[in-house]
């Protein structure tokens, strides 16, 4: 029994030892310059990241793409992950309870291609018709390009520049939030619940009103639990392959538009991995996978001993 | 005096506006989850269904450019791989929780498995692929369904195990104790006692572990890497559903377009059906026979 246990132990090391001694070619030629160096291309004057004809390969651009599908998808989801963590422990009726636990479970349970597959089909065409325009009407007005002109944030080089295609970093975000929704939802609910009952009957009974007791006794109490939570969705967003690859796009380019192509790490290894072109571009690949593996061990352990620190006695369960 | 009750008067009706509101925002977001979710379901059956046939289940994919065809190829690898990873990742995963339960209890080596059996869950599926690549197909120098069969296995293991150890600890002591008194050693009454009586509960985790690894794509591109034909040795490629829909979902034909979302439905029923089953189980009371 306790090799089994120990075998958990062994798959970690022999993860780590695998990824390191295979990314070894890669290291070795460009080091630590991998992670944000380039070279620029001498026709277009562009800057060339990922070039499989001359065998360089610089990995910032996946960063990016992984760094802001990430950001996107935890403001869209953690606000709506909170609200329903609060309805479900403070506001819901019993009878409610139940199904809408169910479905944030089922929602956890859906595999990632399916939900790459619905995005492909549905999210991405409501995106180009119906919510980019809206965006792009919004930002790229001559009315707020001029009064928000100087923070480059808004016109044609800015978050809603560029053609509208409907695939892209925004709609990457966009399913990962649906993705990750589950995740923090649960946990902030378990969270909240762990609060004790005396907290909120006190705050009641110094004439608190529901949101202020929330607010004084729930939240207040819950804020370490709740931002684990959040670093544990962040986690699977960041490391989250098959939605992303079939709606980001796949190009190893860095714009500043949320509506142009991008790639992330997860989505290159993806695609690139079994057509690799040479052994150095595999050993970039495999770089960039010990890349995520690293990150996303400090993430979740960080998220891990955060929740553990507020639910102690009552073990985290995340599926 | 009287200016001071019209400001506490104000301040109230401000106080429970704000609480109005706050309520009416909390019921939104949790539409705007619920939308989305009834959304997939609707638009998966609405289009799975219509493309669902005999078909589907008994022929192997066409050439590109005919219609019809199936997927029996990839449910039958489906099966094979799954069946590999259960091999693999349920003994093991049951021996460990077992372990973290009854022998390990309280150890600081048992919580650091713990811990890191957590941090596992959380590692991203590709990169477990990536790396039973560089261990299985690299040195054998071609895919195979083994290494897929592996890399799901791998997957499982953390999951059983915590799940497993967590059921486990829902034993109450005094039926250890009992055991024991009798004269029991302590590895019959951990097999024949403690997880009998906790049966149900670690056989329901192993299925939320295979629901989990069933609709898996991302280790088994590199792995497995797929197979338009017949095929269920373990030496070579082998179709798979999550691969298959994949394939076929980032395809420019229409055809495929269907078959894709027949093959979600399937693996979308499958999933629920392991996940409802899960629930019934558990609202029955893990722990039925022992109280």
């Amino acid at each position: 029994m306790a090799v089994c246990a120990f075998s958990i132990f062994a798959i970690v090391i022999l993860i780590a030892t695998e990824l390191v001694s295979q990314s070894q070619m890669s290291w070795s030629k460009v080091g630590f310059k991998f992670f944000y160096k380039f070279n620029v291309d001498p026709t277009t004057n562009l800057p060339l990241f990922w070039d499989p004809v001359n065998g360089d390969f610089y990995a910032l651009p996946f960063l990016y793409g992984t760094l802001v599908s990430s950001l996107v998808a935890l403001l869209i989801a953690v606000p709506l992950a909170i609200g329903v963590a609060i309805f479900l422990t403070e506001m819901s009726p019993r009878f409610l309870r139940g199904p809408l636990s169910f479905i944030t479970e089922l929602l956890a349970a859906i595999p990632s291609v399916v939900y790459g597959l619905w995005a492909i089909f549905v999210l991405v065409p409501l995106l180009r018709e119906h919510i980019n325009p809206i965006f792009i009407a919004v930002f790229n007005n001559p009315t707020t390009v001029k009064l928000f002109g100087w923070t480059g944030l808004v016109g044609e080089d800015g978050l809603f520049g560029g053609v509208n295609l409907g695939l892209g970093l925004l709609a990457a975000g966009v399913i990962l939030a649906i993705m990750i929704l589950p995740i923090i939802a649960s946990l902030t609910r378990e969270v909240m619940s762990a609060v004790p009952h005396s907290q909120r009957e006190a705050a009641l009974a110094l004439g608190a009103t529901r949101w202020e007791m929330i607010r004084i006794a729930v939240l207040r109490n819950a804020r370490i639990g709740i931002v684990g939570s959040v670093i544990l969705g962040l986690g699977r967003a960041l490391g989250e392959t098959m939605a992303v690859a079939m709606v980001i796009g796949n190009a190893a380019e860095i714009h500043r538009s949320l509506l142009s192509t991008g790639h992330s790490m997860a989505s290159v290894i993806a695609n690139e991995f079994s057509e690799a072109t040479s052994d150095m571009h595999r050993s970039a690949l495999i770089e960039i996978g010990l890349a995520l593996f690293l990150v996303t061990i400090l993430v979740n352990g960080l998220a891990r001993l955060l929740v553990w620190a507020v639910t102690r006695g009552t073990p985290a369960r995340v599926n | 005096m009287k200016a001071g009750v019209q400001q506490n008067k104000l301040r109230s009706a401000l106080r429970t506006m704000v609480d109005h509101i706050a309520t009416g925002l909390a019921i939104l977001a949790t539409v705007l989850v619920v939308a989305p979710l009834i959304a997939i379901f609707a638009y998966l059956i609405y289009k799975g269904a219509s493309s669902l046939n005999l078909a589907f289940f008994t022929q192997i994919p066409k050439p590109v450019g005919e219609s019809g065809g199936g997927m029996a190829n990839a449910i039958v690898g489906s099966g094979v791989l799954l069946g590999v990873a259960s091999l693999l990742g349920i003994p093991v995963g049951i021996g460990g929780g077992i372990y973290l339960a009854e022998f390990g209890r309280g150890t600081r080596f048992a919580n650091a498995v713990r811990f890191t059996a957590d941090v596992l869950n959380g590692v991203p599926s590709i990169v477990m692929g990536i790396a039973i690549y560089s261990l299985i197909v690299f040195q054998q120098k071609h895919f195979s369904a083994l290494s897929g069969g592996v890399a799901l296995g791998i997957m499982m293991i953390p999951t059983v195990t915590r799940t497993t150890e967590e059921m486990l600890l829902m034993v109450p002591n005094s039926i250890r104790e009992a055991a024991l008194g009798l004269g029991v050693p302590t590895w019959r009454s951990v097999l024949s006692i403690t997880l009998k009586t906790a049966s149900p509960g670690v056989i329901t985790g192993c299925m939320l572990a295979f629901a989990r690894v069933a609709g898996e794509t991302a280790p088994l591109i590199f792995t497995a890497l797929g197979n338009q034909f017949w095929s269920t040795s373990l030496n070579e490629p082998i179709a798979a559903l999550p691969l298959q829909i994949y394939v076929y979902a980032i395809s420019p034909y229409d055809d495929q377009h269907r078959l894709a979302w027949a093959g979600a439905l399937v693996l979308i029923i499958l999933i629920v059906l392991a996940v409802s089953l899960v629930r019934y189980v558990a609202s029955r009371g893990i722990l039925k026979g022992a109280s």
